[in-house]
């Protein structure tokens, strides 16, 4: 049932000293603030806090009481506030309307605010003009690597997504570059790099040009990984976009996977308390059935719970009873629709019935996430949807879920992922103008820069090309996968795993030009290898990748799959796990 | 634990920096530094500085470079503060990429500095600038890998921060090459963009910032433009650089400067963002009569054709809702009406979408004349409501209310001829379904299950709700024994339908197709 790893499988490093380094630093920046005082602490960031600390040891270094960040006034009397938060805007806001409260109150206290995990400019700025520059000191939090298992590290930044593919906001490749600085500081250089998309070769390009200006850190240190391979979410939405059908990622679907651990409801449970329970490779049972197709879990639970009933304690016996419930109840109507859902719409017949079913989806209001997300699909998969059912499609969106979702509308265009089909002319108004403007050299980074945001997805030919959609004969059995098409029920491989494979394979992008230039990619592949001696045949099995904009349970199962058939082992790091409905929110302009 | 301090040199960077922070909070002439450095971005400060040998330098070098600006080549060569200027101009050349001479340097620099292994990379330019060369010499090679906190060592040696003379501080930090400004600014230090005066400057600045990818460095930048260059000379030098643009347009959103983002769009011609912007803040406006008269201002906008419709129904919606609410409230507290009594409202209508104020109407006001707002017809004539999902709505309210006979007549159509009959645009089997849905009995989904025409998709149905005479009928119609016999297993013992389904297998008036 549960695949084992090949015996020959490489070990994986040890990632729990992110988890010290990350701690350590904590402590060591609240004892600048000495004695006690009161931490603040950012909604966002308490589930990654969770996860490295816990309440005695922020007590330990005087921390009094804790509050969250939110835009209540604050009740506390503590001499010294300390506040925990990323660095938004917002977030200045709040804090120099506090600083100013107790101004006027003629109240002197110490203020710290420690970014996390790095300050901007403009945060500075805000409280510059806010009048309380100076009477805040300001703190940096290098916290951007939280290993949420043993082969799992995220960067817990959400906001990546619609900062960087919306909005065109550059903030983060500072911190993905300082992430993987710090990964080739403690676990050696990396002696394979690839890399496809703009924002992969951007990080790469500060990457490298930190690692020289620390040149000497890395140097003579064995690596221990041999590859690392990123990827930017744009290079492969329809992914993203799928509904999971494996179960980890069917339970993120279902009920968010948050930082690791998922809160199941009373509805869940069949009691009257929710339960969170921590997913990860240390839950034994949860470890084998992860990467399963839903189909099979169920089966693999009712056999589990007989077989290890005695032996269980009392807790875990319930979990298992709990998932099973879940498994039977919850998840047994989805499958039908599942397989009528995604399928279709990647095979790319009838898309008349495609869009009918799309616009009764809308008509009777069903989930407005959901109803975005089947549209983006049918747009990718089709380089934008006719005019006309554009549309209609659009308006009576707008009638059933609010009319502010133009705004959103006008979002997904921008990013690409819900467009109609242009005919002939691909050059906006804008773009033509801007281009009559430069004549010079500059010109091509523009138009590049604006096809970034917005080009045509070629989805049918590169599902073509990189077989995609594999011909099935008879039944695919999905207990016994035959390839990575299993984590979608052997309608689809991923397209950002196959691209991964396919260069592993070749050990660079040759003979893949056709598919990246169909990606849009043509400048934006890259192949970087260093003749490393010191390289073991180990290390050169381990592959490191690195999702900008966030991947899914789904990408993250195939890949393990993947490894497990060629004796490789896949270590991920993202900005923030995502799925469909992430996205979608993350393009949504509605305030809750 | 120290280890772990020293193998990350980012945390080593911290650990030094911070090490400073009591010093500075309470060190006197640290406190000038942080002054200095607070006002350091801001014009005005200037005239506060003593002027000095090397500020009347600099007076000169502008002046030259106003008097004569093809001159630029001179123009860091004077020098003013006793370090290898040179160096600088070099570097400056260096990043506006007419290299020839500088390729020597480069070279030079590689050895000395070993650089790692990955030499197919081109090289940014802007590692090779003054600091690191002087790092280079001047870091003991024993604490590598504290390098980060290190390369803040020029900065220590050359110009100590505490207790020097302010002027000479200011000078120090003014040297930095446009390489060396964005690198300190992407390491988040106070970094004074002072000296970038000329607009040349400024616009290398943000070059040399793009160039490095770093988004927050680029916003840094842009705050300094934003303050120090008039609006129209900042849109225009933005125009041809999307990405510093897209940086200002995001820089602006988020610190609400609306009336700035509204001028650049008018600027740029982005007529269609432009709307879209100022619609965007209706969103704040919590008052609904505020939020109405906001959106009238929306209303002759230049949106695209479709979008100007959609902000017209916007607009008439929420103008309706208010008067319906308005209305409503008073009718559910004189607690004189059935409806609102036996279903009190459970939210207020206003901004609620359209089809939810149609459910709304048609739960609330379904019997309403045409010529009231509040209608389901009125709504549906004013925003061309489309027949599907008028009907969909309509049934999903009526069943709500098990309104049976309003359920009826919504499917009923008379032809011309007179004849009644019964028509669903939607399907009779999502009438079932919606239905079913609602708990409605089952002599009532009896009657639509009939009606579905596709007869797989009927039999389904009529199993799946338990319309046993439908099955009984249709098996029958069909001369389906086999099926018949099959469902005669699933009805209860002694039952009518059991009955029913034994006189028929008994009649000899079929003939069974098995």
């Amino acid at each position: 049932m549960a695949f084992p790893h090949r015996p020959d499988a490489p070990e994986l490093p040890d990632f729990s000293m992110l988890k010290r380094l990350a701690r350590d630093q904590l402590i060591y920046l609240l004892e600048q603030l000495p004695g006690k005082k009161d931490l603040f602490i950012e909604a966002d960031l308490m589930s990654p806090l969770d996860r490295i600390a816990n309440v005695s040891i922020l007590k330990q270094h005087e921390v009094d009481k804790l509050y969250k960040v939110e835009s209540k006034p604050a009740l506390s009397s503590n001499e010294q506030l300390c506040f925990l938060v990323r660095p938004r805007i917002k977030n200045m806001r709040y804090i120099a309307s506090l600083v100013n409260a107790d101004k006027m109150a003629g109240r002197t206290r110490k203020y710290k605010v420690i970014f996390c995990p790095q300050k901007f400019h403009a945060c500075e700025m805000v409280l510059e003009e806010e009048g309380v520059y100076g009477d805040v000191s300001c703190d940096e939090w290098a916290f951007s690597l939280l290993p949420l298992d043993v082969d799992l590290l995220s960067m817990e930044l959400p906001e990546f997504f619609r900062d960087y593919f919306l909005e065109g906001d550059q903030r983060w490749i500072n911190t993905v570059a300082q992430a993987l600085h710090l990964l080739s500081t403690l676990y050696g250089p990396f002696p394979n790099c690839y890399g496809i998309g703009r924002c992969t070769k951007m990080s790469y390009e500060l990457w490298r040009r930190l690692e020289e200006e620390e040149d000497g850190e890395t140097k003579g240190r064995r690596p221990e990984i041999g590859h690392i391979f990123l990827l930017d979410r744009d290079v492969d939405f329809v992914t993203a976009l799928c509904s999971q059908v494996v179960y980890e990622g069917l339970v993120d679907d279902t009920f968010r996977i948050k930082c690791g651990s998922v809160d199941f409801g009373p509805e869940v449970t069949s009691s009257d308390r929710s339960l969170k329970v921590l997913l990860n490779a240390e839950d034994k049972v949860f470890n084998e059935i992860r990467n399963e197709h839903f189909s099979n879990v169920f089966g693999f639970l009712s056999q589990k719970a007989r077989n290890l009933q005695a032996q269980y304690d009392r807790r875990r016996g319930m979990d298992i009873k709990q998932m099973k419930n879940f498994v039977s109840q919850e998840l047994k109507g989805l499958k039908q629709e599942h397989r009528l859902l995604s399928v279709p719409l990647l095979e790319g017949f009838n898309i008349r019935e495609s869009t009918s079913y799309i616009e009764e989806h809308i008509d009777r209001q069903v989930s407005p996430i959901e109803s975005l997300r089947l549209m983006c699909l049918l747009s990718i998969t089709e380089n934008g949807l006719i005019p006309k059912d554009y549309r209609s499609l659009k308006t009576q969106y707008l009638q059933s879920y609010g009319p502010e979702h133009l705004l959103t509308f006008s979002n997904l265009r921008r990013a690409g992922l819900l467009t109609e089909q242009a005919p002939g002319d691909t050059l906006t108004a804008v773009e033509s103008k801007v281009s009559k403007l430069v004549t010079d050299k500059a010109a091509g980074k523009i138009t590049d820069a604006f096809s970034s945001l917005a080009k045509r997805s070629n989805f049918r030919a590169i599902s073509k090309k990189l077989n995609l959609i594999p011909r099935v004969d008879g039944e695919y059995d999905l207990k016994v996968p035959r390839d990575m098409a299993y984590v979608f029920s052997g309608a689809y491989v991923p397209l950002s795993c196959r691209i991964i494979e396919q260069v592993l394979e070749r050990r660079s992008w040759q003979g893949l030009d056709e598919v990246v230039r169909l990606l849009n990619c043509s400048e934006l592949a890259f192949t970087d290898t260093t003749k490393e001696d010191k390289a073991s045949s180990e290390c050169l099995r381990l592959i490191l990748v690195v999702f900008l904009g966030g991947c899914t349970f789904s990408e993250i199962s195939a890949l393990r799959f993947l490894g497990r058939e060629k004796g490789y082992r896949f270590i991920f790091l993202t900005t923030a796990i995502t799925n469909s409905a992430r996205l979608m929110e993350a393009m949504s302009e509605v305030k809750a | 634990m120290f280890f772990s301090w020293q193998i990350s040199s980012r945390l080593g960077f911290q650990l030094q920096r911070v090490k400073y922070w009591p010093t500075l909070n309470f060190n006197c002439s640290a406190f000038l530094v942080v002054r200095e450095v607070r006002s350091s971005d801001c014009l005005s400060a200037l005239p506060y500085i003593p002027l000095q040998l090397k500020e009347s330098k600099r007076a000169v070098n502008s002046l030259r470079d106003f008097v004569d600006d093809e001159d630029d080549d001179d123009l860091e060569r004077v020098s003013w503060s006793g370090e290898p200027v040179g160096s600088i101009s070099w570097s400056i050349k260096e990043t506006a990429g007419n290299s020839g001479s500088s390729q020597e340097g480069r070279e030079q620099l590689k050895s000395r500095n070993s650089f790692s292994t990955y030499t197919q990379l081109p090289k940014p330019t802007s590692t090779y600038s003054l600091s690191s060369f002087f790092r280079g010499r001047t870091r003991p090679g024993s604490f590598q890998s504290l390098s980060d906190a290190l390369s803040d060592a020029p900065a220590k040696s050359y110009a100590p921060e505490l207790g020097r003379p302010k002027g000479e501080y200011r000078d120090y930090s003014n040297d930095w090459s446009p390489s060396d400004t964005v690198r300190r600014l992407r390491k988040g230090k106070v970094c004074s963009l002072e000296r970038f005066r000329s607009l040349q400057d400024k616009l290398q600045l943000l070059e040399e910032a793009v160039s490095m990818h770093d988004g927050n460095v680029i916003t840094a930048v842009l705050i300094f433009l934003k303050r120090t260059l008039s609006k129209e000379i900042l849109f225009r030098e933005l125009e041809v650089r999307q990405v510093a643009l897209r940086h200002l347009i995001h820089f602006l959103k988020e610190i609400g400067d609306q009336k700035l983002l509204l001028d650049l769009f008018r600027f740029l011609d982005r007529t269609e963002e432009l709307a879209l912007s100022h619609y965007r803040e209706h969103l704040n406006i919590q008052d609904p009569e505020k939020r109405k008269e906001f959106l009238k201002t929306c209303v002759g906008l230049p949106f695209s054709a479709e979008d100007s419709a959609h902000i017209q129904d916007h607009y008439t919606l929420l103008e309706r809702q208010i008067i319906i609410e308005a209305n409503d409230r008073h009718l559910e507290s004189a607690g004189q009406t059935e409806i609102f009594r036996k279903h009190p409202r459970k939210a207020s209508i206003l901004n609620m979408p359209l089809v939810t104020t149609l459910f709304y109407s048609c739960f609330y006001h379904y019997t309403e004349a045409e010529g009231t707002f509040s209608s389901p017809v009125n709504l549906k004539k004013t925003f061309k409501i489309p027949d599907k999902q008028y009907v969909l709505t309509a049934l999903a309210a009526r069943a709500k209310l098990r309104a049976w006979h309003d359920v009826d007549a919504l499917f009923t159509t008379k032809n011309w001829l007179g004849y009644t009959k019964k028509r669903a645009p939607i399907g009779f089997h999502r009438v079932v379904e919606i239905l079913h849905k609602n708990s409605a009995p089952v002599q009532i989904l009896q009657e639509y299950v009939n009606l579905v025409e596709d007869v797989d998709t009927k039999l389904n149905l009529a199993t799946k709700f338990k319309c046993h005479d439908v099955v009984i009928d249709t098996c029958r119609d069909l001369k389906d024994r086999q099926q018949l016999l099959a469902y005669r297993s699933k009805v209860d013992k002694g039952s009518a339908e059991e009955e029913k389904i034994d006189a028929i297998l008994n009649s000899s008036q079929i003939r069974w197709k098995n």
